[in-house]
């Protein structure tokens, strides 16, 4: 009999330490899942971060490489140049991303490095217990943000396109914005993980999937309220689709 | 084998020696007075197909040379001072994954901006794990441009035997400085050790997936991790300590001194020598693990110490350690001058310095002196 659904191979089968709903977990499998359909087990290398996902190397059956909070562009950027033919995936949170490593993936991006980010935005620090992001939507509540976002009365600043704001870059090549919110949206973003993927494996630039994933935990919500959240609030204002593809199918760049 | 003797700046010998050591990945950000340095790699890196990147800053380029060394290659990265502080959370969490590689700091003055002047401000930085945590790493100080060639060739397979960071902690003076140098050999790329616990090229499944961190979130783990690597820093020290002595066992005075303080004091030397006067030079070449063993045993025979440093005092701590309690426990055995701010100390004053000490020596015979140290 044809196995046409089971556990990926590249993920090992272990119950993961993340919260109920939490997004880290269905994001890991759609690499898990990519991975394999392309048959590059041997040669993928995560980067995991300083965030939640600091566990994946507990995770994924593939070899791994942890480096400073925000600097996994950089540290990618290492790893990608010394293996050209590896897949080299750096998994980031939107801390880690989109506040203390903003330099380092906006010159990752730049340069066209050919790795594939995987941007987990959560709208919120999921490790250290829910404080504002620069993802954290206006309103939207976090420790550190007690009455909710206030971007000018307070100066917290506005929520921060990271997907937009690199595809203006010349070194990126495909950047695309996908949910886990619902089955639909889960689907279609395996789909933009495994276009990356085959883009970077063909060693076209820079590649990103921005991923919308429910926090629970720091949300304060139970996890069918979070991922309600996700398309009642995120999406309206994180637009999901393929935001800039620039990929040749099939042939180099 | 040996080549002709070149003529090169401090800077570019650095350079060319690591590339000959098989450096295959170099990452910097600009700064004075290591420009040359980073240039000379982008030249001959590029054009030789190797990995050269200009960095957004030295913070990206340390985690650079984390991922390309966790990744199997040699790699490098240089700077000077200011960039050095910022390169400290990548050079800790190298030390924390035991990554080798090579970063050399082209020294100059602070604190802040400071100046762009040589000087030797950052030996603690340097010497006690300039990051967080409990970790050191080996420091190597050259004091001529054929030295910094010899010691930066060294250095990629000594991080790699020791698996840490390897800093060639020169100043200013020795990267601009222009001396005959001759280079060694290139390495033969099939030469070097394996890596077994590098990410990547784990063909067919062969091992268990590898994973490079210094992440231990279990206080036993990663206690007995930190163990295990101080276990590991006393085998260095009793492997690779290095020093240069000159005229030790003659003279009553030492004058101790590293880099560029350490030729001012062979010049004071020979000028003491001129007018009779014996004086010793101990040079710590390793500055981390520091010759301690060997100070102690000049201390026991009786001998003074005068430390001179381009800076208010920082390595005459570590003599002070070395010698304490061999003396009858008197401090006062290790005098310090020092000049900072990218001022050079000149022979002269180090030999006026080392006169007047000579001369409370021979005033009190009778007594150990006391009283603390001048600085
Ligand atoms: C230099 C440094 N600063 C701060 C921290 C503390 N810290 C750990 S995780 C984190 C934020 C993680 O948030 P995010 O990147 O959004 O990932 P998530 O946990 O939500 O997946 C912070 C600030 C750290 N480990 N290192």
């Amino acid at each position: 009999m044809e196995v046409v659904y089971g556990h990926p191979k590249s993920l090992k089968p272990i119950q993961t330490k993340y919260c109920p709903g939490c997004g880290h977990g269905a994001i890991h499998r759609l690499i898990a899942e990519a991975v394999d359909e392309l048959g590059v087990q041997d040669r993928a290398i995560i980067m995991n971060p300083v965030g939640c996902s600091i566990w994946a190397d507990l995770y994924f059956d593939f070899d791994s490489v942890q480096v400073p909070h925000g600097r996994t562009p950089a540290g990618a950027t290492g790893v990608k140049r010394m293996r050209p033919d590896h897949l080299v995936i750096c998994y980031q949170g939107d801390g880690d991303l989109a506040a203390i490593g903003t330099a380092e993936i906006v010159h990752a991006a730049n340069r066209g490095e050919k790795f594939t980010t995987i941007f987990v935005n959560n709208a919120i620090y999921g490790m250290t217990g829910g404080q504002m992001a620069p993802t954290t939507l206006v309103g939207q509540k976090a420790t550190t943000a007690p009455h909710g976002r206030d971007p000018d009365g307070a100066g917290m600043g506005y929520p921060i396109r990271v997907s937009e704001m690199l595809a203006t870059l010349g070194g990126t090549k495909y950047i695309a914005r996908g949910s886990v919110d619902s089955a639909i949206n889960v689907r279609k973003t395996k789909h933009y993980i495994k276009r990356a993927f085959e883009a970077q494996l063909r060693g076209i630039g820079f590649t990103m999937v921005e991923i919308l994933s429910p926090c629970p935990t720091n949300w304060q919500m139970s996890p069918p309220q979070a991922a309600d959240w996700v398309a009642s609030d995120m999406i309206p204002f994180y637009r999901l689709g393929e935001i800039k593809n620039e990929l040749v199918e099939g042939g180099g760049a | 084998m040996a080549e002709e003797k070149r003529l090169m700046k401090g800077n570019e010998a650095i350079g060319e020696a690591a590339i000959r050591a098989g450096c295959d990945a170099y990452f910097g950000y600009p700064i004075t007075p290591q420009n040359e340095l980073t240039a000379y790699m982008a030249r001959y890196m590029l054009d030789s197909g190797r990995v050269f990147i200009q960095a957004e800053s030295e913070i990206a380029a340390m985690s650079m040379v984390y991922g390309a060394a966790a990744a199997g290659g040699r790699a490098m990265t240089s700077s000077s001072s200011p960039g050095v502080s910022l390169k400290q959370e990548g050079i800790s969490y190298a030390c924390g994954a035991d990554i080798p590689c090579v970063v050399v700091n082209v020294a100059r003055a602070g604190p802040g901006l400071g100046g762009i002047s040589p000087a030797q401000g950052d030996y603690f930085q340097s010497t006690r794990g300039g990051g967080h945590g409990d970790y050191y790493h080996i420091v190597l100080a050259p004091k001529s441009v054929q030295e910094a060639a010899d010691l930066t060739y060294e250095a990629f397979g000594l991080a790699e035997k020791w698996r840490m960071p390897v800093m060639i902690l020169a100043d200013g003076l020795i990267g601009q400085m222009m001396e005959g140098v001759v280079l060694p050999a290139a390495v033969d790329p099939g030469a070097r050790p394996d890596r077994p616990w590098c990410a990547g090229g784990r063909a067919g499944l062969a091992r268990e997936a590898n994973h490079v961190s210094s992440c231990i979130l279990d206080p036993a783990g990663l206690e007995a991790s930190v163990r295990a690597r101080f276990e590991r820093y006393e085998r260095i020290a009793a492997e690779r300590t290095r020093f240069e002595a000159v005229n030790v066992e003659k003279a009553d005075l030492i004058l101790v001194a590293y880099g560029t303080a350490a030729r001012v004091c062979l010049g004071a030397i020979q000028a003491a020598a001129k007018e009779g006067l014996e004086l010793g030079l101990f040079r710590p070449i390793s500055l981390w693990p520091f010759p301690k063993d060997e100070l102690a045993r000049l201390a026991k025979a009786g001998k003074r110490f005068l430390t001179v440093e381009m800076s208010m005092g920082q390595m005459v701590e570590d003599v002070r350690l070395a010698v304490n309690g061999t003396v009858g426990g008197a401090v006062a055995a290790v005098d310090f001058f020092g000049r900072c701010g990218g001022v050079i100390p000149s022979e002269e004053e180090v030999l006026a310095e080392a006169k007047r000490i000579v001369d409370a020596m021979n005033a009190s015979t009778a007594e150990p002196r006391s009283g603390s140290a001048r600085r």
